[in-house]
């Protein structure tokens, strides 16, 4: 076990009244952190698009303007990074996950959300549908910032903020659990944050 | 075998803080009782890691200052949204325990049996591993001649001033102030730009030694200001700090 | 953000390999880039330590440290 260094607490803090909203072995934030694993992707607007996919062949693809063209939500929602800390009403506008797979015929299980610079995440498709998972492209009222993910990520604020992968250019529909890059590393799978499943067998 | 270090398999290791001294207001010098500390080459580091009484950990990684032979010391320069260097800079005491790991690095180090010319590149706290080339350029009273650019903010940035005024003959010192100059300094001004450079470095005909050192965007800027001025790559040794100065 | 070098992922290579990788060189396996690690481009990231090459950012090298665990992965080295 460690030495405690006397006197240090961090920059942690939980404001009086949130505990209920903090998830276990988390600390909240007024800062927005940047967590980055390689260099940040500049696709152009006019090169973008979201795709659903199936067996390599694409089911579905939208362009940027056909994008913003669907039926879009603003939601604050509380985010929960497996480093620790938690950002509490944090404001995003996006397109529902519900919106973009009802509009392919589909009864996989999974998905595997893929993203430019090769970013991999799996989610089961009960996680990311039911009114809660977007494809986000504004943050707090303004357009999404490539550090943070932009043009558009993904958003499954329910659990931790890994899932909610940066630069994402669509899904792949699939029938099992495929482990994404952070999994594959030793992640969870799935990444409960009420259960701290932070780490595979966790 | 008296005296034969053991060899153990580097981890991490609690030392005592024995003394610390305020180097600048916001930078301060933090002198270390290592049991069994290995002893330790110029220009590496260690790594330091704080644990809170709920098991919350946080590191960083601190360059030695300290030339081989004296005791362990770091320079720890204070940053406004920091999360460790407030506690190392105004929290720690004289008597406290610090966890560290090292020393380690042997890409950014200097041996004087490498007699080239030796041209030091700092950039704020960068200063401080250079500091400690310096000392065991002088410990082991090596006649390679220096010349050291140190960019800082202002003239109350700059750390270790009065030592490296002191030095004398091979070692040559130039301060460049970034962002306001005191009345009637005579020293460079703004950043440190590829005209600097060919002023102030050694000719790359010369065939020296390079070792530069502070935040990200200031090693990228001078290393390639110096591979334009003809040094080989390989012969520019880059250390990059974060934007905080620590790493 | 602002990226470092291998010189911060000395102290953990030292533990992790058992010396200091920082002065060894590597080839990338995907551009044929020869590098030593402490030149490499490393993303601070507290999931892992990443190193990625300086000519064409691909991965190099991955380490985590998981429940006491540490892993390294290195297919991005020839």
């Amino acid at each position: 076990m460690s030495p405690i260094s006397r006197g240090f607490r961090g920059r942690r803090s939980t404001p009086a009244g949130e505990e209920g909203r903090v998830p276990p072995g988390q600390y909240v934030t007024k800062d927005f952190p940047v967590l980055s694993a390689g260099p940040t992707p500049h696709t152009p607007l006019d090169r973008w698009t979201f795709s659903i996919r199936r067996n390599n062949s694409e089911l579905k693809s939208w362009s940027w303007d056909e994008f913003q063209a669907l039926p879009a939500e603003t939601v604050t929602v509380d985010i929960h990074c497996v480093t620790r800390w938690s950002k509490l009403d944090t404001q995003w506008r996006g397109v529902s996950m519900d919106t973009l797979l009802g509009a392919v015929d589909h009864d996989e299980g999974y998905i595997l959300a893929f993203c430019d610079g090769g970013y991999t995440t799996n989610l089961p498709i009960a996680d990311v549908t039911g009114g809660r998972a977007w494809v986000a492209y504004e943050y707090d009222g303004q357009p999404l910032q490539p550090e943070h993910g932009g043009p558009a990520r993904l958003l499954v604020p329910h659990l931790y903020f890994w899932k909610s992968a940066k630069w994402v250019r669509g899904v792949e529909l699939l029938d099992h659990d495929e482990p994404g890059f952070w999994e594959t590393y030793g992640y969870n799978m799935y990444g409960d944050p009420w259960k701290e499943q932070r780490y595979s067998g966790d | 075998m008296e005296g034969t270090a053991v060899q153990r398999r580097l981890t991490w290791q609690v030392a005592n803080v024995t003394a610390t001294v305020s180097e600048t207001p916001s930078v301060r010098t933090i002198t270390l009782a290592v049991p069994d500390w290995p002893g330790h080459r110029a220009g590496q580091h260690l790594d330091v890691r704080l644990t809170a009484d709920d098991g919350y950990t946080a590191e960083r990684s601190y360059s030695i200052a300290s030339a081989p032979g004296e005791p362990v010391a770091l320079t720890v320069e204070r940053l406004d949204d920091g999360e460790v260097s407030p506690y190392l800079t105004e929290d720690l005491r004289v008597g406290d325990q610090l966890e560290l790991r090292g020393p380690v690095g042997g890409y950014f180090v200097w041996e004087p049996t490498d007699m080239a010319p030796l041209l030091l590149v700092a950039g704020g706290s960068g200063v401080v591993p250079l500091r400690a080339i310096v000392r065991e350029r002088q410990r082991r009273r090596s006649d390679v001649p220096v010349r050291l650019l140190y960019s800082s903010r202002t003239l109350a940035d700059v750390i270790y001033r009065d030592e490296l005024d002191s030095y004398g003959d091979g070692i040559s010192v130039s301060y460049t102030l970034t962002r306001a100059q005191p009345p009637g300094w005579t020293g460079h001004a703004g950043r440190v730009t590829p005209a600097l450079l060919a002023e102030v470095a050694w000719p790359a005909h010369e065939g020296p030694l390079a070792f530069v050192c502070g935040p990200t965007s200031f090693v990228e800027t001078v290393a390639e200001g110096l591979v334009g001025l003809g040094y080989p790559a390989d012969r520019v040794k880059t250390e990059r700090f974060g934007a905080s100065g620590g790493r | 953000m602002e990226t470092l070098d291998g010189n911060a992922l000395a102290g953990l290579f030292a533990e992790v390999f058992g010396e200091d990788m920082t002065n060894t060189v590597i080839t990338c396996r995907t551009c044929g880039t020869t590098q030593v690690i402490g030149e490499t481009v490393v993303y601070p990231n507290p999931m892992a330590a990443i190193a990625r090459c300086r000519t064409c950012t691909q991965l190099l090298i991955l380490i985590t440290q998981i429940h006491g665990v540490s892993c390294v992965d290195m297919l991005g080295v020839a």
